[in-house]
């Protein structure tokens, strides 16, 4: 949110680079005095924690990468090396593999915040397409990390996942099997295969980063939405960032991390495939290839079309349609809680991922895929259908006329004023 | 046991499934594996050393004359959190093998009594050998076979103590055994273990059950080695953050308080 500027250096070396980088400056006006909604409430806490654990992954990684070996015939040993030689080697590998799932979960519960709160409405369409699109990116690289250990699951998710680029043959032959074979560096998964997954696997968390800085830039023009979903109407309805909202998010970050220490330290494996700790045998199809929980619910997609190419479609869509969400919804009310109909129509969509994800783990035979399609069916129709048309006919609850009018049940009386100007 | 049903449930609320099934038969049903109680389940477990001593005599008694355990040196039967061997014990169980090493001065390979910083010796030279010694079946490293089976030790315990007669109406293939454990009850491991079969001189009752339970144990030590370090690292952690949480959750009431104040002055 444009704010006048109140950093003051406060020595002459801080003044001399104020005029030549004011890079403290812009610390001190984005992350110190930036004004906040005053009633933003626990999951907003998200994107701090978000922060905090790509940076936690990307330090973890780059120790990881140095005693780790892509290759083939080695990758598998190296990380069993890792775990058992390398001094805490095996609190890296956990809590790198860990990290990535707590990242899932709350890049997840993040984007359903966003959702819920209609955080992507004008004037936060670029904000939310950077979201959905460092959300394309983590799916991306976390797909390419599972593959380093070289086990059971790395190879066969590999195998299958390459293997849907095929699927285009369907539109141009050959096509499909000419780009698979490019991306396997062969005429199967395999070595060439392991060491560019690798390459990609270091590289995209740098470009995650600098998508989140433009994230962050993108929320910072229009400031905060906020529970209520009305703009901020006086200054009044503010508070700085630090310290009201770095200690709230501070908090909520240790309440995160107890749980992130839950699965780290007493049920590593948990969230994991025991198939992962049996070597990569390209002559041994395991009896289920599934992927990692937090793609569940794109694989139940996924199968749920009998159509191997429409399949594909599915899938890629599934994300992609999260890009038009600032249009598909018509409503001009920001917030579900203000949305009598809507509200339905979200929470069934919360249960229907959830479900997905529950089928995703299934065999797509019998009652299984008949669900899987069902609830296939609803997530594309929330975005296509209900989001377009409820937003038409709904008539939203009476809106709080200001955000202090929604903390205080009432509009402010001048006699506080002069209070809130003390605190 | 409770801690995994506990975990099950922690899955299923907050992930919104329950682990998926993995270790799925022919039939297409996994086979019910009990739980077991074991000195090493979080958070506080530790390994029972005097258990995990004898887990590996089974091992070497009779698993290592079918299956490797590359990833394991005899130099970590000594290391802390483990079967804690004495060095002068480590030594000589190493010594007890005989190891390839070479080439020397004059390029032959030659034999000479193993160290402690030796792997565990494997049973066969190569993967060729070990399926022509077994009838065509592999039998796999155990390495890390306590975390590469559902279940893990819970798996491996039911697996050594379920041999059964086939049923009248399934047919084994030569050289088969029928194993309740096994996803599709054929398995190509014959069932070695019987009362009696190991001597352990510490007293404890040498039955099949306790040699299965050593052994699972000890195939969850060499699996994860550093469960104890990770089990005790990991209170620490957690005492910490939740006192920290506790401190920041106080800090954030006192900085927030003068705005909620306000909220109440107005609300009454
Ligand atoms: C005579 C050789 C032999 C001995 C001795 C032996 N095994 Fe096996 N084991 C095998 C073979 C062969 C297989 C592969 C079975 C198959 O795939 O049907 C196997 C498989 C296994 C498996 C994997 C089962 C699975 O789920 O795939 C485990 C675990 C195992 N053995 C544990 C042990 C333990 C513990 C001992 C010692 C008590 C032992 N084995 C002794 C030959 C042996
Ligand atoms: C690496 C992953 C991500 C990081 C580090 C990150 C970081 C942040 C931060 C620090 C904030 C401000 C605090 C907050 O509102 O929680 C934020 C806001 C936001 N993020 Fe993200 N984010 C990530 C992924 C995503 C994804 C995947 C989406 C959606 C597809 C998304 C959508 C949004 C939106 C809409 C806001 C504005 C919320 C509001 O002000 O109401 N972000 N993000």
């Amino acid at each position: 949110m444009a704010h006048p500027s109140t950093y003051q250096p406060r020595s002459g070396a801080e003044k001399w680079l104020d005029e030549r980088l004011p890079v403290a400056r812009l610390m001190h006006d984005q992350f110190m005095t930036f004004p906040t909604p005053r009633n933003l409430n626990y999951w907003w806490t998200f994107g701090g924690i978000l922060t905090f654990i790509l940076v936690a992954q990307i330090v973890t990684g780059v120790v990881l990468a140095m005693h780790y070996i892509p290759a083939e015939d080695r990758a598998f040993d190296s990380i069993e090396h890792i775990m058992r030689d390398v001094n805490w080697g095996w609190l890296l590998r956990y809590s790198h593999a860990v990290g990535a799932s707590m990242f899932f979960l709350a890049a997840y519960i993040h984007t359903f915040r966003g959702l819920y709160y209609g955080s992507y409405k004008a004037p936060r369409e670029v904000l939310w397409i950077l979201g959905v699109l460092i959300l394309l990116l983590m799916i991306a690289t976390a797909f390419m990390g599972y593959s380093l250990p070289w086990g059971q699951m790395s190879f066969w998710a590999v195998t299958v996942i390459t293997n849907l680029f095929s699927s285009l043959d369907a539109i141009v032959p050959g096509l499909g099997t000419t780009l698979v074979q490019w991306i396997w560096g062969g005429f199967a998964v395999g070595g060439p295969t392991l060491n560019r997954l690798y390459s990609l696997h270091y590289l995209f968390p740098f470009i995650i980063a600098g998508v989140v800085v433009l994230h962050i830039w993108a929320l910072h023009v229009p400031g905060n939405n906020n529970p209520a979903g009305i703009e901020v109407k006086s200054p009044k309805e503010t508070v700085p960032f630090h310290p009201y909202y770095s200690i709230k998010d501070g908090f909520a970050l240790l309440m995160f991390l107890l749980l992130f220490g839950v699965f780290l330290f007493f049920a590593p494996n948990l969230l994991g495939h025991a198939d992962n700790y049996i070597p990569a045998n390209p002559l041994q199809t395991p009896p289920h290839i599934v992927p990692e929980w937090y793609f569940l619910p794109f694989y139940a997609i996924l199968r749920a079309v009998p159509d191997k190419l429409l399949g594909v479609i599915a899938l890629v869509s599934s994300i992609v349609v999260l890009f038009f969400v600032p249009w598909l919804d018509t409503s001009k009310v920001r917030s579900t809680s203000y949305r009598p109909v809507y509200r339905w129509f979200f929470w069934a969509f919360v249960v229907t991922c959830i479900a997905l994800g529950y089928l995703g783990s299934q065999a797509p035979e019998g009652w299984y895929l008949f669900f899987g399609r069902v609830f296939t069916i609803y997530y594309f129709a929330f975005f296509l259908v209900v989001m377009p048309v409820v937003g038409k006919f709904e008539r939203p609850r009476r809106l709080p006329g200001s955000i202090t009018e929604a903390v205080l049940g009432h509009a402010e009386q001048p006699r506080s004023r002069k209070r809130e100007a003390v605190a | 046991m409770t801690r995994h049903v506990f975990l099950n449930l922690l899955g299923t609320f907050l992930l919104g499934f329950a682990a998926p099934d993995h270790a799925v038969g022919q039939d297409g049903h996994a086979p019910e594996i009990a739980r077991q109680s074991w000195s090493f389940a979080p958070p506080f477990g530790t390994f029972d050393n005097a258990q995990l001593q004898r887990g590996y005599q089974v091992y070497r008694d009779v698993c290592g004359q079918c299956h490797s355990m590359r990833l394991l040196s005899y130099r970590n039967l000594g290391e802390p959190g483990g079967p804690e061997f004495s060095a002068k014990a480590v030594e000589a169980l190493a010594a007890k093998s005989q190891i390839t090493d070479g080439p020397d001065d004059k390029g032959q390979m030659f034999q000479r009594p193993g160290r402690p910083s030796d792997r565990f010796r494997s049973p066969y030279a190569n993967e060729q050998a070990a399926r022509s010694a077994n009838k065509g079946a592999l039998p796999p490293d155990l390495s890390v076979m306590a975390k590469a089976r559902a279940g893990g030790p819970d798996y491996i315990y039911a697996l050594l103590t379920g041999y059964r007669d086939a049923p009248p109406d399934m047919n084994l293939a030569p050289g088969m055994y029928y194993n309740e454990a096994f996803p599709g009850h054929q398995i190509a491991m014959p069932p070695l273990l019987q009362d009696g079969a190991v001597a352990y001189t510490d007293g404890t009752e040498k039955t099949l059950d306790n040699y299965a339970r050593d052994v699972s144990a000890f195939l969850m030590w060499a699996a994860e080695p550093k469960l104890e370090e990770r089990h005790k690292v990991g209170m620490r952690v957690m005492i910490f953050l939740l006192v920290f949480a506790v401190i920041m959750y106080l800090a954030k009431r006192t900085v927030w308080a003068p705005l909620h104040k306000h909220r109440d002055t107005q609300s009454s």
